[in-house]
């Protein structure tokens, strides 16, 4: 049965809420009500207009010191790079043979780096670190890819305004279907 | 060439479709309906035996064998059919494996066994309780809800033939040189299953969607909560909590005890361990949905959301693994598959793409699932060039890599993804089947 099929026929076990409008249980209705608390502890992500940022705040100063303690091992001194992946520079090099993305050159949100580093890193050590170093750090990434200034205060009213520089290269390419290729020539 | 004299034999009877030996497909069907008649007969010589009775058997005749395992295993003599591994060194010398690849080089059919299925791990494989674990629908819904494994379990289900496929998988063949390594490595992060589990559209009717929202924000329980943004078209339509792979409960390094699957959409929407969808009016751009997984064209500007994986196919015997003994009859047989729907041809060449003949496909031809294709051919002995070239049901034909890389542009060093071009075996005049651009 296909999904579209199956869904009507649930659907007519509640014929009445069809009918009404009203939105009665639904089969099998089986969910538990998820409380604020349930859904404050598995949504963790942050939307580029701030949504479910945390309180708290940091600068690039503090956040250099926390870098050189849980990053640089990985990302390499000043986010060089090495083993892991490189965080700065690259501006200017996405339309060339050799593009480098980095969060500087290719990262269209200053959110998305906060929101990623808060949930999966120090790599060894996820979730570690406080809503104020998590801050802190993404204030340092930011500084060093020269996109804010060192002693700009990052939390949860800056960070959404942060423009950053390849903000426009990224084109939503869905609902259309994939147009990397003109497959209409082979056709 | 000139027609033989018909011998009643169905592959030394085919006639040729195509340059370089490749044969009608039809004589595969008709050696489908051949009986064995001719086979029992051999068996009969009278052979002298020695006493006792059994000499001449092999060992395994001649002594009861193993007792059963609670879990079968592959023979011993087919270790090496194991999944191909590439580990990153973050720090510290610590070694992480996060890629394994299907040989398809060592498999034949139409599913992946389970164990073989590719994996990426971006930040590991969770080790999760399941009576800990809860998946959380919120966001734009009427009644948040939240439901454990063994109320999933009493949902309606629905079972499915799919294929997962990376969005990077073949990224190798964006390089100037091809890989000399294993149909593994260029063709691995390719897989198909049976998945089963409880269509998203039901969990999201008892949850009441309200009016405006157009995406799903999924985020898994490992370590990275790795997130991505999906239309909320797609989860209505064929979405699923997948609970069952291949039967079984989904192992831990395919999302255990739960995992939101996209078919047909790149592999990593389909969200593994998943724990919270969060139902939205537009997309968190989460990391894997912009530094990531991303298509960088040769402009500058990167295409986003580019989810439906695209038509193509590769032929996995002959490959790399493999020589050809002598020349001879052999059956090229292959792996096809689109995100966009069924496959409805497959042609395959044996003088780099001069001619073409069509290809047996395996029925059933299920969309979104890897279809097996075969084609009969007599190798002379001789150099020859074999590719395959698939078509979707939207009429969308799989591209020659020189015409991919003219619209794409050449590789850049990070994020190549989506390589759907076509692929090329050399044979060698020694037999021996070497990875080639032609």
């Amino acid at each position: 049965m296909s999904t579209r099929r199956l869904v009507v026929a649930l659907a007519c076990l509640g014929v009445a809420s069809v009918a009404t409008g009203e939105r009665p249980e639904r089969a099998p209705g089986l969910g538990l009500p998820a409380s604020n608390e349930d859904v404050a502890r598995v949504f963790w992500s942050i939307f580029p207009d701030g949504e479910n940022l945390p309180p708290g705040s940091g600068t690039a100063a503090e956040g250099g010191i926390l870098f050189q303690l849980h990053c640089q091992a990985c990302h390499g001194p000043e986010g060089a790079g090495s083993p892991a992946d490189r965080l700065v520079g690259g501006q200017g090099t996405l339309g060339t043979e050799e593009p480098v993305k980095t969060i500087g050159s290719y990262w269209p949100y200053a959110t998305t780096v906060f929101n990623y580093i808060r949930r999966a890193m120090p790599y060894t050590a996820p979730m570690s670190l406080s809503n104020d170093e998590y801050y802190a750090l993404t204030a340092y990434l930011l500084k060093i890819n020269e996109i804010i200034p060192s002693n700009q205060i990052i939390d949860a009213e800056t960070l959404p305004k942060v423009v950053m520089p390849n903000e426009e290269g990224f084109v939503i390419s869905y609902p259309a279907r994939p147009a990397r290729y003109d497959y209409r020539k082979d056709q | 060439m000139s027609r033989k004299t018909r011998t009643g034999d169905p592959i030394l009877d085919a006639l040729p479709v195509a340059g370089n030996g490749l044969l009608d497909r039809r004589a595969l069907l008709k050696l489908a309906t051949m009986g064995s008649v001719a086979g029992l007969a051999a068996g009969r010589a009278r052979t002298a035996f020695a006493d006792p009775v059994g000499a001449d058997q092999p060992e395994w005749l001649l002594a009861p064998g193993l007792p059963t395992e609670e879990y079968g295993q592959p023979s011993h003599f087919e270790l090496e059919r194991v999944r191909r591994q590439v580990v990153l060194r973050p720090s510290g010398g610590q070694t992480i494996p996060v890629l394994s690849f299907t040989p398809h080089d060592l498999l034949h059919g139409t599913h992946t066994p389970s164990g073989l299925h590719f994996e990426i791990n971006h930040h590991g494989i969770p080790d999760i309780d399941p009576k800990r674990h809860a998946l959380v629908i919120h966001g734009m819904v009427e009644r948040p809800l939240k439901l454990d494994l063994e109320r999933l379990d009493r949902y309606p289900t629905v079972t499915h033939d799919y294929f997962v496929e990376c969005a990077g998988n073949s990224f190798s063949l964006w390089d100037d040189e091809p890989l000399k390594a294993t149909l593994a490595r260029t063709h691995g992060l390719l897989s198909g299953s049976e998945w089963t589990g409880v269509p998203l559209a039901v969990l999201l009717d008892e949850a009441g969607v309200q009016p405006g929202a157009k995406w799903i924000v999924a985020e898994g329980a490992d370590s990275g909560s790795l997130s991505r943004s999906v239309p909320i078209e797609k989860a209505l339509d064929d979405s699923l909590i997948a609970l069952y792979q291949n039967g079984e409960r989904i192992r831990p390094g395919q999302g255990y005890p739960m995992r939101f699957f996209n078919p047909g959409f790149e592999g990593n929407t389909n969200v593994k361990w998943v724990r919270s969808l969060r139902v939205t009016d537009r997309p968190a751009m989460t990391r894997f949905e912009t530094s990531r997984y991303t298509d960088l064209m040769p402009d500058g500007k990167a295409l986003q959301f580019t989810l439906e994986m695209e038509v193509k196919s590769v032929i996995t015997r002959p490959s790399n693994s493999m020589k050809l003994k002598e020349p001879g009859y052999y059956e090229i047989a292959g792996l096809a598959w689109t995100g966009a729907g069924r496959i409805r041809r497959v042609e395959v060449s044996a003088d780099t793409g001069r001619t073409w003949g069509d290809a047996l496909l395996q029925e059933p031809v299920l969309p979104k699932m890897t279809t097996r294709f075969r084609m009969p051919w007599r190798w002379d002995g001789g150099p020859a060039i074999l590719q395959s070239r698939a078509t979707d049901e939207t009429g969308r034909v799989q591209p020659t890599r020189q015409a991919l890389i003219a619209a794409r542009g050449r590789a850049p060093r990070q994020g190549r993804y989506h390589f759907n071009g076509i692929h090329s075996w050399g044979v060698l005049p020694g037999g021996e089947i070497r990875h080639v651009y032609a």
